[in-house]
């Protein structure tokens, strides 16, 4: 049965950017970052991908939000292999209900069956839109999504989705990474995931996908038009570095890390 | 009266969770800030015993809800629970543990409040109702960012390693309450994979000893050392995704954040992710083959040289100290 | 004028950039060292596009604009410039046919590119007959409806692993560049004979044989143009590949001076890491400095193929001086790194290798100047 899968493709720093910063406290230094897909939202493209490959075709719809910037990630999703994307047009800060709300109205108007989601994305550190879109919509969650199998083995290397659809996809069944171990739910469908790093290994995006990506539609909303409220309830009043460790010292043998850890740190 | 109230992660043994003390001080600092009362939710199949257990620490009361539906912690059958609950005793603030559990719930608790949330604090600021604000990380703990939220609840997670545990203090009241069941559950625990250990637990130990890709995958002498010193096990996300060790041993950004009081990393280079996870760690030891490797920029004590000679090395002296 | 990449150029880079830093190099040491064919990587390049980018869309390929190629080129030689050559050969093979086919030459000799991971060699170059293309003794008789093919080519690019092979060729020596044409080889026909690899110096990853013809039947509809064309074949050909080999000269300098500013911080001697001295400071800013200059030059001279502009003059500026630049910044890397820069341990030495080959290859820094100096010279 072909299924239909909405997923997300925020505008992240880079994570190997070096964040610093303002004078004032007030925000970053956004000079010389490079921007990317929040590469918990990549996993997330990368799983409905699979899925659709295994359950016979179907769409994966990529929504954004933010300003014109956010085409180049959707145009990455796209490439990548997504079907259609959605931005929705918005400048200035932004919580995590408004992100839930834009979502959750998205999702009545285009009726998928699974939402995909990185479980948070890299910049705010949140982990929360996916549990606001599932409890918003009377939905399932299932969060941390994982697997077994290491990132490297066999399975992943042919690209087969860890996430298992039952094929009247009447429920989903999700490997968890939990406190102490893995755990394994079976959630209802429709059901709203959200990825954590072991899901997959992220396809690349290819150059004929990079070149058929400028051709698929890119649709505009904005979360006025959505009939949501775009003022964010969380105001970040300041911003600063954590505090620096000291410098530390080398020693040259185990005998003289001991007598450290002993006389010194008193660690031992 | 701004009232907070607790959520106490219900593990499957009844037992309480360590995690939950620290979340339960984070919520008494809140409550001295804003005069409120500080309330604690058990939510189980039968609640009553560990709610006996956490009335002992310094909490007013002790909301106990018991039903089959509660038999497991999932976020579909908590999360209705906790929010009805909040609205009852007129709480302002709903906190969490930022353990698995707690990330995975609080925000559908919030959801169902309409309540912002701040996850993962790591202090509580101001000093009244009006003023309070969180300091929270930002950017896997580049940024400390204060934030202000500004809905009538407000929700959060909170991180363990940031707040002491709550000491016993007096006892608390019971109250036990019946949740109504949701009409059908959306989601149920098949089946859970330990990753079993003699250990601590990474998060709660005392001494951390962690090897990355410079074990080639074997960790006999990690093992080794950390068996000698009590300590836990923890591994980086090289070695993870290699399949070499468990991913609930990653210590990082992505795997757990722990603060031990002694951090000891073997051949591991230091990658931001990984520092991120262990930078709060008192002392922090480092042994690794390449001198120049970036984790010699966060360590106290810093030994180049082969971890499979110093780790046995090491161990042995710690045996001898004994 | 605008100097920035365009949205779908940064994409494209981004791609080759990740398939650089996270598939080549890691394998890029092994390699070297073993002088073994990365067959696997060229495939996981192929399965992405990042090869045959010139096929035409007609013929179900991308046709990337010149200057992508070029943006695409320095990733992949930051990568690993042997295994970026090793890359870069099948377009440089499929350009004759791209240039010069036949609209059922280019589905015959094209597609199947883009269809299963091939390989294809570009054989120019002979025993005797290296810059002097005109010298070439490698003959094709025709009989009926097919050339007898008879001769060597030296130096040629995954000759041992390649599928198809584009061969320049006389009808007769003695007409010198008058003679030449390009025959399309498929397979191994009898009488074709593959040499063992050379121990090369740097780009130790690329698969570079010698082909040897004895008597070797060719189709006639395997010709390429006419006879006597080829010369001009192989020189648009080159003036199409130029600036993809600067670029490779671009994309080696660039890893050599990221290696180096690490280093520099991290070093210590005197008390404070070596970066603090002027000496070293300075060699990093003229590493910097040149490898952006060549990356600019190599950038114009592709946008003027893309233009329809002849760009003989400026791709000879680009591949001059961007090999010759890479040269010196690979040599002040292994300076900066001392003792340990001369050490296999340390990544800087198989640079400076890496990098003497991109001086001799496709047109010598000295036949660049030629060049140069006939286009300057030339007329009145």
């Amino acid at each position: 049965m072909p299924i239909k899968i909405l997923v997300t493709a925020k505008r992240v720093e880079d994570y190997e950017s070096k964040i610093k910063v303002n004078a004032q406290g007030t925000g970053i230094v956004q000079e010389g970052l490079k921007y990317k897909i929040n590469p918990f939202d990549e996993i997330g493209v990368e799983e409905a991908l699979r899925l659709v490959a295994k359950h016979g075709g179907g769409e994966v719809v990529v929504v954004s939000i933010g300003t014109k910037d956010v085409h180049e990630q959707l145009r990455h999703a796209l490439a990548m292999g997504a079907t259609k994307a959605i931005w929705v047009n918005h400048t200035g800060p932004l919580d995590q209900m408004t992100v839930a709300g834009c979502l959750q109205k998205l999702i009545e108007k285009e009726k998928p069956h699974l939402a995909i989601l990185g479980k948070q994305s890299i910049d705010d550190d949140q982990n929360q839109v996916g549990q606001y879109l599932a409890e918003w919509l009377g939905w399932s969650q299932a969060t941390f999504a994982s697997k077994e199998e290491s990132l490297e083995s066999e399975a992943e290397k042919t690209k087969q989705p860890a996430l298992k659809l039952a094929a009247d996809l009447s429920t989903i069944t999700v490997v968890r990474e939990v406190d102490g171990g893995l755990e394994t739910v079976e959630c209802t469908m429709p059901c709203v995931v959200t990825t954590d790093l072991r899901l997959n290994q992220p396809r690349y995006a290819s150059l004929p996908g990079i070149m058929k990506a400028k051709s698929k539609p890119i649709e505009e909303h904005t979360p006025a038009s959505l009939g949501v409220d775009g003022a964010s309830k969380i105001a970040v009043t300041k911003m600063e570095l954590p505090p620096a460790r000291k410098a530390g010292i080398k020693v040259p043998d185990v005998a003289a890390l001991v007598d450290k850890l002993k006389t010194e740190a008193k660690a031992l | 009266m701004s009232n907070v109230l607790i959520v106490v992660e219900a593990q499957p043994d009844g037992s309480l969770r360590k995690a939950t003390l620290n979340a339960l001080t984070a919520g008494a600092q809140i409550a001295a800030k804003t005069g409120g009362e500080l309330h604690a939710v058990v939510l189980a199949k039968d609640a009553g015993p560990l709610a006996n257990v956490v009335k002992e620490y310094g909490v007013k009361v002790v909301h106990a809800g018991s039903g089959a539906h509660l038999a497991q912690f999932t976020a579909d059958a908590v999360a209705p629970a906790v929010a009805e609950l909040a609205v009852a005793i007129k709480a302002s603030y709903v906190g969490v543990a930022a353990t698995q559990a707690g990330r995975d719930v609080m925000p559908r608790i919030a959801a169902r409040l309409k309540a912002a949330m701040a996850s993962e604090i790591l202090s509580v600021v101001g000093s009244s109702a009006a003023d309070l604000q969180f300091t929270r990380p930002m950017w896997a703990g580049a940024v400390i960012a204060t934030v202000k939220l500004s809905t009538p609840i407000v929700c959060f997670s909170a991180r363990t390693t940031e707040f002491p545990q709550a000491q016993k203090a007096g006892s608390g009241e019971v109250r036990a309450f019946t949740p109504a069941a949701p009409a059908k559950a959306l989601q149920k625990v098949v089946s859970f994979k330990e990753v079993k250990s003699a250990r601590p637990a990474l998060t709660e130990a005392r001494v951390v000893v962690s090897g990355g890709r410079g074990t080639k995958g074997d960790f006999k002498p990690i093992e080794g050392l950390a068996d000698e010193l009590g300590a836990a096990v923890g591994a980086s996300r090289a070695v993870c995704d290699a399949g070499w060790q468990p991913n609930d041993l990653q210590v990082g950004q992505t795997g757990k954040v722990v603060a031990p009081q002694l951090y000891i990393a073997a051949g591991i280079s230091g990658a931001i992710q990984h520092i991120a996870g262990m930078k709060g760690s008192k002392t922090i030891v480092a042994i690794n083959k390449d001198g120049e490797a970036p984790i010699f920029q966060v360590a106290d004590y810093g030994l180049v040289g082969d971890l499979f000679k110093a780790l046995p090395e090491l161990q042995a002296a710690v045996k001898a100290a004994k | 004028m605008n100097f920035d990449l365009t949205d779908d150029l940064k994409a494209l880079q981004e791609t080759a950039r990740k398939f650089g830093r996270e598939v080549m190099r890691p394998k890029a040491a092994h390699y070297d060292e073993t002088g073994h064919f990365p067959k696997e990587i060229i495939q996981q390049a192929w399965e992405l596009g990042l090869i045959n980018m010139t096929i035409p869309q007609a013929n179900g390929g991308i046709e990337l604009s010149h200057l992508a190629q070029a943006v695409v080129a320095e990733e992949l030689a930051w990568g690993c410039s042997g295994m970026a050559t090793s890359m870069i050969a099948n377009d440089l093979a499929l350009l004759p046919i791209v240039l010069a086919g036949t609209p059922e030459q280019k589905e015959k000799f094209l597609r199947p590119f883009t269809e299963k991971f091939l390989l294809a060699s570009f054989g120019l170059t002979e025993p005797g007959a290296g810059s002097d293309v005109a010298g070439m003794r490698c003959t094709a008789r025709r009989e009926g409806d097919h050339y007898v093919l008879n001769g060597q080519k030296q130096w040629i690019t995954n000759g041992e692993y390649a599928d198809q092979y584009s061969i320049f060729c006389t009808t007769d020596p003695a007409k010198k560049h008058k003679g030449i044409m390009c025959l399309v080889v498929q397979g191994r026909p009898k009488g074709f004979t593959v040499g063992k690899h050379e121990n090369k110096m740097g780009q130790r990853a690329s698969n570079t044989v010698t082909l040897t013809f004895e008597d070797v039947k060719v189709p006639v509809e395997n010709r390429i143009g006419q006879e006597g064309e080829g010369f001009l074949i192989a020189m648009n050909t080159l003036d199409n590949s130029r600036p993809l080999t600067a670029m490779f000269a671009v994309g080696n300098a660039r890893a050599a001076m990221e290696h180096a500013i690490d280093y520099a911080k991290q070093r210590q001697q005197f008390g404070k890491p070596i970066a603090d001295f002027q000496g070293i400071q300075f060699l990093i800013a003229d590493m910097a400095a040149e490898t952006h200059a060549a990356r600019l030059l190599t950038y114009q001279s592709a946008w003027m193929l893309d233009a329809g502009q002849r760009n003989t003059l400026v791709s000879s500026y680009a591949k001059r001086f961007a090999a010759d630049m890479a040269m010196k910044a690979t040599t002040d890397a292994v300076q900066i790194f001392g003792g340990y820069g001369y050490s296999k341990e340390y990544p800087v030495e198989k640079l400076m290798r890496d990098a003497k080959l991109i001086q001799i290859y496709e047109g010598t820094s000295q036949v660049q100047r030629l060049v140069i100096a006939r286009e300057l010279l030339k007329g009145s």
